[in-house]
């Protein structure tokens, strides 16, 4: 019998549970490293190198270097440690939470302003909410991305 | 006896310790937010709590993923302030309750709840900004403090259930503890948000409404809330706001007493990418 994972239907939503855990073991286990100032230097004066010194997939650690937040979450990383690597970048979890959404930092900032994303059409995969998959990236890019259609 | 006097529930945000820390709780965006915590700061000077359990979650700090412990308790004398990445918050030690938190940890886990015992730990923003929202800026935080740890970070995170009879185990556990102590218990994260993937920025202001009232009204409903719909209907980091219910749970109308007095009740939007909510609920001594 399966476990019950009745949250793999949600948009734009990707829940580390035991599965993710142990996929994301090493990348999480890296961005933790960078807690230490010392190992944020010796990242930043050579990231390649500094990843190679962790037993992480190739994917995991092209992910980190395109700083690809949702492709790092893909392949097992969760928000809590990646935001490590954003600390090192000095970027807020705002930089951050926004950059997986397709939006500048200004649109991301300004719809929390307006009170934030709402639920509806994003409950459920399927519906139309501005989270579906059918509807990526959002913001002015999405728009710059059709014109050239 | 110990006896909890009054729970508190606040978000817990990092944004709002840095706010605080580099001096612009008066800027337009976050002034809103710091008024709202303005009679709680005040209620605080008269309340003088002997100790605080703060139910609060670790950031991937003190808890990296090589140990997850569902629920941990902290024992130690003092916890430091943790760097996060961007330096430890300027705020002062926090200074613990061994007494009390050793004799919590013997009561409640043979109440079955089996808890982790942390002698050593460094406590980050989960902690110290509820005590900022609470406390303002002082020189020492004004009366020990209990971290009490619960795992919002690898899904599944302990049921609502599970944690509002905890909250009722640790006031069961206080009734049991012979020196008179004036005690608060605070629960903190949420409301809702989501910090991950396309819906990131997720905010549901009616859902929230209605956890505020129905965690006065009727918590037991509350706690019977499934993992599911937190994540739908709060936000994948919305679940946070199970720990509500361990404090919840500690409050005497749970074990047949009066219902709690509700001193202060505020709600915003946003602090950086979250909803925040906040309770003072007192309890009729």
């Amino acid at each position: 019998m399966a476990l019950d994972k009745p949250y793999l239907d949600i948009p734009g939503t990707i829940i580390f549970d035991a599965e993710q855990a142990r996929k994301g073991y090493h990348l999480n286990q890296f961005c933790m490293s960078l807690m230490k100032a010392a190992n944020r230097e010796r990242f930043k004066a050579d990231e390649r190198a500094y990843l190679d010194e962790w037993p992480m997939t190739e994917e995991q650690k092209q992910a980190v270097l395109a700083r690809d937040l949702n492709w790092c979450i893909r392949t097992g990383g969760n928000i809590y440690f990646l935001a490590k690597i954003g600390a090192t970048d000095g970027k807020s979890f705002q930089q951050m939470a926004g950059s997986m959404t397709g939006m500048t930092e200004e649109e991301y900032r300004e719809m929390m302003i307006k009170g934030g994303r709402s639920p509806e059409g994003n409950r459920y995969l399927g519906e139309d909410g501005d989270a579906q998959a059918h509807r990526q990236p959002q913001g002015y890019s999405h728009h710059a991305q059709a014109k050239e259609m | 006896m110990a006896y909890i006097s009054a729970s508190v529930y606040t978000s817990h945000v990092p944004a709002i310790g840095a706010a605080l820390d580099q001096g612009r709780t008066q800027e337009p965006y976050w002034q809103p937010l710091f008024a709202g915590y303005e009679f709680s700061k005040q209620w605080m000077q008269e309340a003088k709590p002997d100790v605080i359990i703060l139910v609060y979650n670790d950031h991937a700090t003190a808890f990296s993923l090589q140990m997850i412990p569902t629920f941990a308790i902290g024992t130690a004398a003092e916890f430091r302030p943790a760097d996060e990445g961007w330096g430890p918050r300027p705020v002062p030690m926090v200074q613990g309750h061994p007494e009390l938190a050793s004799h919590i940890a013997q009561s409640v886990i043979l109440k079955d709840f089996d808890l982790t015992i942390v002698n050593e730990m460094d406590v980050d923003h989960g902690l110290t900004v509820p005590l900022s929202l609470m406390c303002g800026q002082p020189e020492a935080w004004p009366c020990p403090v209990i971290p009490f740890a619960v795992n919002v970070v690898q899904y599944p995170v302990p049921r609502g259930q599970r944690c509002f009879q905890l909250g009722q185990a640790i006031h069961r556990a206080l009734d049991e503890y012979d020196e008179d102590l004036n005690v608060q218990i605070w629960g903190t994260g949420g409301m809702t948000h989501q910090l991950q993937g396309p819906r990131a920025g997720l905010i549901n202001k009616q859902w929230d409404s209605n956890f505020l009232d129905k965690l006065i009204e009727d918590p037991s409903a509350v706690a019977a809330i499934p993992h599911i719909e937190y994540v739908r209907e709060a936000g994948s980091e919305g679940i946070e706001l199970v720990m509500w219910l361990i404090a919840r749970g500690a409050m005497s109308d749970v074990a047949g007493g009066a219902k709690p007095k509700v001193r202060h009740r505020f709600y915003h939007v946003p602090a950086s990418n979250t909803a925040v909510g906040h309770l003072i609920l007192e309890n009729a001594h």
